[in-house]
């Protein structure tokens, strides 16, 4: 790893320095970190009284549990859409903010401030305007001809939950794909244009290629968001329900583990959850890395 | 632009105003709801255009709070975000610029030891260690305290990262001149590195800022005592009314004061928080 060609030469500074960081992350990260894995292989008995070793029959138990599979495939099937989705929606918006060059700021400006606001507060907008009894969203499409009660229907509380939590990840989306967009050099798309391609074409086989890095390094930001940070719009809006239908992986472990207080469970899933982290966070960085070699 | 096409530039335009609608029309909703009175929810659909109540609703919630959601007034659970935003982001950068430096500038045994561990907080975000977390916080007594709210949350790999990769491409012969000039590495650190680092300092408090002020999952277990509330996690107590239907105009005016405070930031630091986002990625 690198350093500075030259250094200082104290001997106990740079513990010094490093010490805060490295005891909040011993003390809150680490160490609670193990014994989520330590308790995955444990089995308490009702009382607390004794803990009895079981290798992975937590784990074991876990896939055989029908709740647990369930949730496995709602949260693949929350993550692809939503990724898609707001990833769709943003490289349009991110498309036509960079041909308007005058009003690109204006445009800019309006789009980008749902990054700021927290997955509750986004559960509760959608939430307000999907209410089945007063909601906008629901009378206009009464007057389409469909029902809409997400409270009873799960996969309308699917497409809801979808809706929500993709609405607030177009900002961030949105900003990188005109980064990306900006650094195409233009001299491409004007010699293109001079041998006769017209917009659409010229943006598939020359802007899109040149974005995948970009789009790659969205797709896996995108679902690591959607898995862990929607959180607090399930919480707030659905509440993991009606009879499942988006009891998402990140919710069941806090319902199973706080609320339902089966720790052996609620760790073996933490720990399952943990194994997704570090491969989205490796393959993130591996990416990072190549592209910050070019 | 390439070329002239009227017809395109057209298509262009309403593309945004389409984007810019879906995404304003939500909070517009809010604000909407939030000035109108209680019984002007009982039509069957919610009001399009503002009501007369504006004031009446923000002010009581300010100031009283609804009483039956159990949640203070908002003012308590405000200045409580904005006390728990303000720690994590100062507290992050603080630790983040301490690591960095000591990774950059010095050589010692387990340097890397070090960075891997720091390195690690990302694999573990508190969603996946929640109850193991939320019992050191317990043994240690610091439920319903700021310092609860806001130490677990403050190692950042992210932000010494960022600080890092910043301070790699700082010329040696700054440290160099220094060193002849008779500066301690404390020295050269406060008088010359950190000035060095403004921008990216004052990038990376706008979006650590956002992250403190939206945390939700984390105040969610550690706070019982409502004096600690945060307005996020309040927010959810107004809206969950088990039976009948919560008061939405007096839950959209706390949403609304809930959203403006980190919708202004990005609005008006703009650019330092695509900067510090754009960065922070690397």
């Amino acid at each position: 790893m690198q350093t500075k060609r030259t250094i200082f030469p104290n001997k106990l500074l740079p513990y010094a320095l490093l010490a805060p960081q490295l005891a909040v992350t011993l003390i809150f990260f680490i160490w609670p970190a193990a014994q989520a894995v330590k308790s995955s292989f444990e089995r308490e008995d009702p009382f607390g009284f004794r803990t009895t070793f079981i290798w992975f029959e937590n784990y074991a138990r876990l896939f055989a549990e029908a709740g647990y599979v369930n949730s496995l495939s709602k949260t693949a099937v929350f993550a692809v859409s939503v990724t898609l989705l707001s990833m769709t929606l943003s490289l349009i918006l991110a498309v036509a903010v960079n041909r308007v060059l005058r009003s690109n700021r204006a445009y800019t400006t309006l789009l980008v401030w749902p990054y700021a606001v927290a997955p509750v507060v986004v559960g509760i907008l959608w939430w307000f305007m999907f209410n089945p009894t007063i909601g906008i969203a629901p009378y206009v499409l009464r007057s389409m001809g469909i029902a809409w009660n997400h409270r009873v229907d799960g996969n309308q509380a699917m497409i809801f939950v979808v809706i929500a939590a993709s609405w607030k990840q177009i900002s961030y989306n949105f900003l990188f794909f005109v980064a990306g967009l900006q650094s195409v050099p233009q001299s491409l798309t004007e010699a293109a244009a001079i041998d006769g391609a017209g917009p659409f074409k010229r943006f598939w086989t020359i802007v899109f290629p040149l974005l995948s890095p970009t789009t790659f390094f969205l797709l896996i930001v995108n679902i690591n968001y959607a898995m862990f940070d929607t959180f607090g719009l399930i919480d707030a809006t659905t509440s993991g329900g009606p009879n499942q239908a988006t009891n998402i992986l990140v919710y069941k472990v806090y319902a199973d583990g706080f609320l339902g207080l089966n720790i052996g469970s609620s760790a073996a899933q933490s720990v399952v959850l943990m194994l997704i982290v570090i491969v989205l966070t490796a393959v993130q960085f591996r990416f990072i890395e190549r592209r910050v070699q070019y | 632009m390439v070329e002239n096409r009227p017809l395109l530039a057209i298509l262009t335009h309403l593309v945004l105003i389409v984007g810019v609608v879906i995404v304003v029309f939500p909070v517009y909703l809010a604000f909407i709801a939030s000035t109108h009175g209680s019984g002007d929810f009982m039509r069957g659909l919610v009001p399009l255009l503002p009501g007369p109540h504006l004031i009446e609703n923000y002010g009581k919630m300010l100031t009283e709070g609804i009483s039956t959601a159990g949640a203070p007034p908002l003012w308590i659970m405000l200045t409580n975000s904005l006390i728990i935003a303000i720690i994590i982001a100062v507290g992050k950068i603080a630790i983040s610029l301490l690591s960095a430096y000591a990774i950059v500038f010095f050589k010692f045994p387990f340097r890397m030891l070090a960075f891997w561990i720091i390195f690690i907080t990302l694999m573990l975000p508190v969603e996946v260690r929640i109850i193991p977390t939320f019992a050191v916080v317990a043994n240690l007594g610091l439920l319903n305290s700021y310092v609860g709210l806001t130490l677990p949350l403050i190692a950042s790999a992210t932000a010494t990262f960022l600080f890092r990769q910043f301070f790699l491409t700082v010329p040696d012969e700054l440290m160099e001149a220094a060193r002849v000039d008779g500066a301690g590495p404390m020295k050269f650190f406060r008088d010359i590195l950190l000035p060095l680092s403004r921008t990216n300092i004052a990038a990376l408090f706008v979006i650590l800022f956002i992250y403190g002020w939206v945390q939700y999952l984390w105040p969610l277990l550690v706070t019982t005592d409502s004096k600690y509330y945060t307005v996020v996690m309040g927010i959810k107590r107004l809206a969950a009314t088990a039976d009948s239907e919560p008061q939405w105009n007096f839950v959209m005016a706390a949403v609304m004061l809930a959203m403006l405070p980190p919708v202004l930031v990005v609005i008006f630091m703009q650019r330092l928080f695509v900067k510090g986002l754009v960065e922070t990625e690397k």
